[in-house]
């Protein structure tokens, strides 16, 4: 009796694994089960070893785990690279001549199933997933008829043969899953029907419309890019301008002019490609103009391992572009985060009109998750421009140090932004004291962010003497790991806003007697930037940079080492 | 004669005495005030250089930007607000060199805006050294043996890029110029007006004088519609032609084919989002 799965689908790009996944979670979220669904896959179109691990538990999770219950494999490939996470009690399921002789030595529990021979009597080897989707199903005793439905809606316009011969193969899939016999025992919960299902990806494309998003132009790098296609998707609905650029200068630079004339902008990209807009960002800081990018981190140097995932990025995001400002970066762990933060990136960026990033990765971005509503009435769009007077000046010096952002044809003034040093009128100026007093407004525009800061999030007992400190991504793998270890010592310090650091922090982390940082990267980059900040220095550290995510073993195991 | 665009006070400007930008920078503020532009809804985005340094200089709304990226911040201002006057203006290293992608790629839009090119063949503001507009031979401060690479021939490009109106001025001829920019702003979609003019400090080769004896006057009778014409005038080079070297009124532009404005004609500043409409959509995942 089991009440939490892992189903691993291995084989090679092209061979559409992803079908499978979508429509799996998909079938087993309507029918009140708690899923989650990741992918690592190699950098090619075809061939090579690509998995997706799908879990399906009685608790809310959202982590990668090692453990493989069921192992699907699609080809001849498919088991060479999880043999470590295999263990006696995983089943592997395929063809017999793809699973190698080697695993045939009574360790492994092995299922032959000839899924393209099947496919053929159907009607060609095309039907190979959707007898697979048809065992998922079965396994977990879904609802025949309400797969028999997805199908017919999924494959809608295909015609009525296409239609019938996929019936058949989920009901042959069905079949031999339900024969199976598998002894699940995971509790299904209504609730869970009416949550929706939501990638990393569109965690941020709905929190950017919620914010007000209407212009996003970004040059496509993996594996930010589905942000820009989600927005295309819906940009008639919304009537967001969307702009694949020639190049992340442009489309850093495109942006700044759609926020100048009074739209609110983003672009996404990966390391690389903000590297080549640092400039875009210095230039944003000077001219004021306000500014999201969202980063889905990938492994570099350079190209790197560009399928992968890494927390590699937030040095060059903490200290981008030339000359000295200030700026505010965000990185969401889950989902319901991943709206709320993005949501807000735009309000932050309008009011202080500084650049805002959202940091995430190809591990967050990538991942499926059942998720709780969000309350969409809690959301604000808030424009900070100003109508503007005759006499408007761009740059006045206020208190704050925030001057009142006009936009062309909205008032009497004119609007003028520039990139030189400039006096209050915004013309170029070499005045040393306008310069000195200039930069000191620019500096001191976060002076009053406390209101907007983010709190890290204290998860586990409020009484820790651990405290391990993780940001972004790596939320659901620490909350996993320390609910498993179920230590009243022990607490996960969650951090979704790494700069500013929120005010809370010096606070919950000299009340532990012992610190572990958490990250995925080979340089703890966020201990650094704590150490720089507070003084507080970090003697354990776990670190991860071979280009996966943690799993959750893996940080109970190393977690119990160190404690 | 005080203009529509003219300051209370006169700016001082960074320009040398002789230099061939105020000639371009007086014709126009006329042009702007002949036209009976508001001067609230002109926007100049401008990169950095001598050149660019011009939208300083007139008084309306200005994005004074980055070295090389003013078609970009112009494009997306154009893109969220069609109903502004939008130039893109800088020199020939600006626009051809560090922007030359982002040149490409505006005329391919077709962003109904127009971007003028100060062109003199040198670069002024980093004191001397070779554009890509430069001649072969041509000795500067660090081509100190003549430029040898090829020049870059804008005009040709962006005919062949399918610009959808191309045309070449001289400074030293203010009144074509002044027609040209009123025809380039009447215009609907990308316009370029490559403006050649004399660098009195760092140019001694391309001087008035030069430019004077190597160019000439489009034919009254040359039919600017015809590309393949057009393309034949973009290869002279011994002497430069100058007028509206090509023309096509026809194309639709980047803000028309966008669905922002299909239904909707406001600019964004004037619309709001319905965060019921995101709610169904999160709902629909």
């Amino acid at each position: 009796m089991k009440n939490d799965y892992s189903i691993v689908l291995s084989g090679e790009a092209g061979q559409g694994i992803r079908t499978v996944e979508l429509l799996s979670i998909k079938a087993l979220k309507d029918s009140g089960y708690n899923v989650f669904s990741t992918t690592e896959f190699m950098s090619r179109v075809r061939g090579g070893n690509n998995t997706t691990e799908i879990r399906i538990s009685d608790k809310e999770v959202q982590s990668f785990i090692d453990r493989i219950d069921i192992l699907i494999v699609l080809n001849k490939n498919s088991i060479y690279r999880l043999e470590n996470r295999l263990t006696k009690d995983t089943l592997i399921i395929g063809q017999d001549s793809f699973i190698d002789d080697k695993y045939k030595n009574g360790h492994y529990k092995i299922l032959n199933i000839a899924f393209s021979s099947l496919a053929k009597e159907i009607g060609g080897t095309i039907y190979s997933n959707i007898i697979i989707y048809g065992l998922i199903a079965g396994i977990f005793n879904l609802d025949l008829n309400l797969i028999k439905k997805y199908i017919e809606s999924n494959f809608l316009t295909k015609g009525k043969e296409i239609i019938d011969n996929n019936i058949k193969a989920v009901i042959t899939g069905y079949t031999k899953g339900k024969e199976l016999k598998l002894d699940v025992k995971i509790n299904t919960d209504d609730k869970i029907k009416s949550q929706v299902l939501l990638s990393g990806t569109d965690s941020i494309g709905i929190g950017a419309l919620a914010g007000g998003c209407n212009f996003i132009s970004a040059y496509p790098m993996s594996p930010s890019t589905g942000v820009i296609h989600f927005l295309a998707k819906h940009s008639k609905e919304f009537g967001v301008v969307v702009e694949q650029a020639e190049d992340e200068i442009s489309a850093i630079n495109m942006i700044q002019g759609a926020w100048y004339a009074g739209a609110r902008a983003m672009t996404t990209t990966s390391g690389g490609g903000f590297a080549l807009m640092e400039e875009g960002i210095s230039n944003a800081a000077i001219t004021e103009t306000p500014i999201v990018v969202h980063i889905a981190q990938r492994p570099g140097p350079s190209t790197g391992v560009p399928t992968r995932t890494e927390q590699g990025d937030l040095n060059l995001v903490l200290y981008a572009g030339h000359g000295e400002f200030p700026r505010i970066i965000l990185a969401p762990g889950n989902f319901e985060d991943g709206i709320i933060l993005t949501q807000k990136a735009f309000n932050l960026a309008d009011k202080y009109q500084v650049p805002v990033i959202i940091l995430t990765d190809q591990y967050y971005v990538d991942s499926f998750k059942s998720t709780k509503a969000i309350d969409f009435s809690k959301f604000k769009v808030e424009n900070h421009f100003i109508e503007t007077e005759e006499n408007y000046v761009r740059y006045k010096f206020t208190e704050d140090g925030i001057s009142p952002r006009g936009v062309p044809m909205h008032g009497k003034g004119f609007v003028r932004f520039d990139s030189h040093e400039h006096d209050e009128e915004g013309f170029i100026t070499e005045d040393f004291d306008i310069r000195t007093k200039m930069t000191d407004k620019r500096l001191g525009k976060l002076k009053s962010f406390s209101n907007d800061s983010i709190d890290a999030e204290i998860i586990g007992s409020k009484n820790y003497k651990t405290l391990i400190v993780g940001w972004g991504s790596t939320y659901g793998t620490i909350k996993e790991a320390i609910e498993e270890i179920n230590d009243d010592d022990i607490a996960f310090a969650y951090f979704k806003q790494v700069y500013p650091l929120p005010d809370n922090t010096k606070e919950i982390l000299t009340k532990a007697k012992n610190l572990i940082l958490v990250e995925n990267n080979a340089t703890a980059q966020f201990g650094q930037l704590i150490k720089k900040e507070t003084s507080i220095e970090f003697n354990t550290k776990i670190l991860k940079y071979n280009g996966m995510p943690f799993s959750v073993e893996e940080i109970i195991e190393k977690v119990k080492n160190k404690k | 004669m005080k203009t529509n665009f003219d300051f209370d006070q006169i700016p001082e400007t960074g320009w040398c005495p002789g230099c061939g930008n105020f000639s371009i920078l007086k014709v126009l503020k006329e042009t702007y005030d002949e036209l009976n532009i508001d001067p609230k809804k002109l926007v100049i985005s401008a990169g950095i250089g001598q050149a660019a340094k011009t939208s300083q200089y007139i008084n309306t709304n200005c994005f004074n930007g980055l070295h090389g990226r003013a078609l970009p911040v112009a494009t997306g201002i154009k893109a969220s607000n069609p109903d502004l006057l939008v130039i893109a203006e800088g020199g020939d290293g600006d626009m051809y060199g560090e922007g030359g992608n982002h040149f490409m790629h505006a005329i391919r839009r077709n962003i109904d805006i127009v971007n003028i090119v100060h062109n003199n063949m040198i670069y002024g503001l980093t004191l001397g050294q070779a554009s890509p507009t430069s001649r072969i031979g041509s000795k500067t401060s660090l081509q100190l043996e003549g430029v040898s690479l090829e020049p870059f021939n804008p005009i040709a490009v962006a005919i062949s890029l399918g610009a959808s109106f191309v045309a070449r001025a001289f400074s030293g001829d203010m009144q074509q110029l002044k027609e040209i920019l009123k025809e380039a702003i009447n215009h609907k979609g990308y316009a370029l007006v490559d403006v050649f003019h004399p660098c009195v400090s760092f140019n001694k080769i391309n001087t008035f004088k030069w430019f004077k004896n190597n160019t000439y006057y489009l034919d009254e009778n040359y039919d600017n519609t015809d590309k393949i014409e057009a393309l034949k005038k973009a290869f002279e080079t011994d002497k430069f032609p100058l007028g509206v070297i090509f023309k096509n009124g026809k194309k639709s532009t980047f803000s028309e084919n966008l669905n922002t404005y299909k239904s909707d004609k406001r600019p964004l500043f004037k619309r709001e989002v319905n965060l019921k409409e995101v709610e169904k959509l999160f709902l629909s995942l």
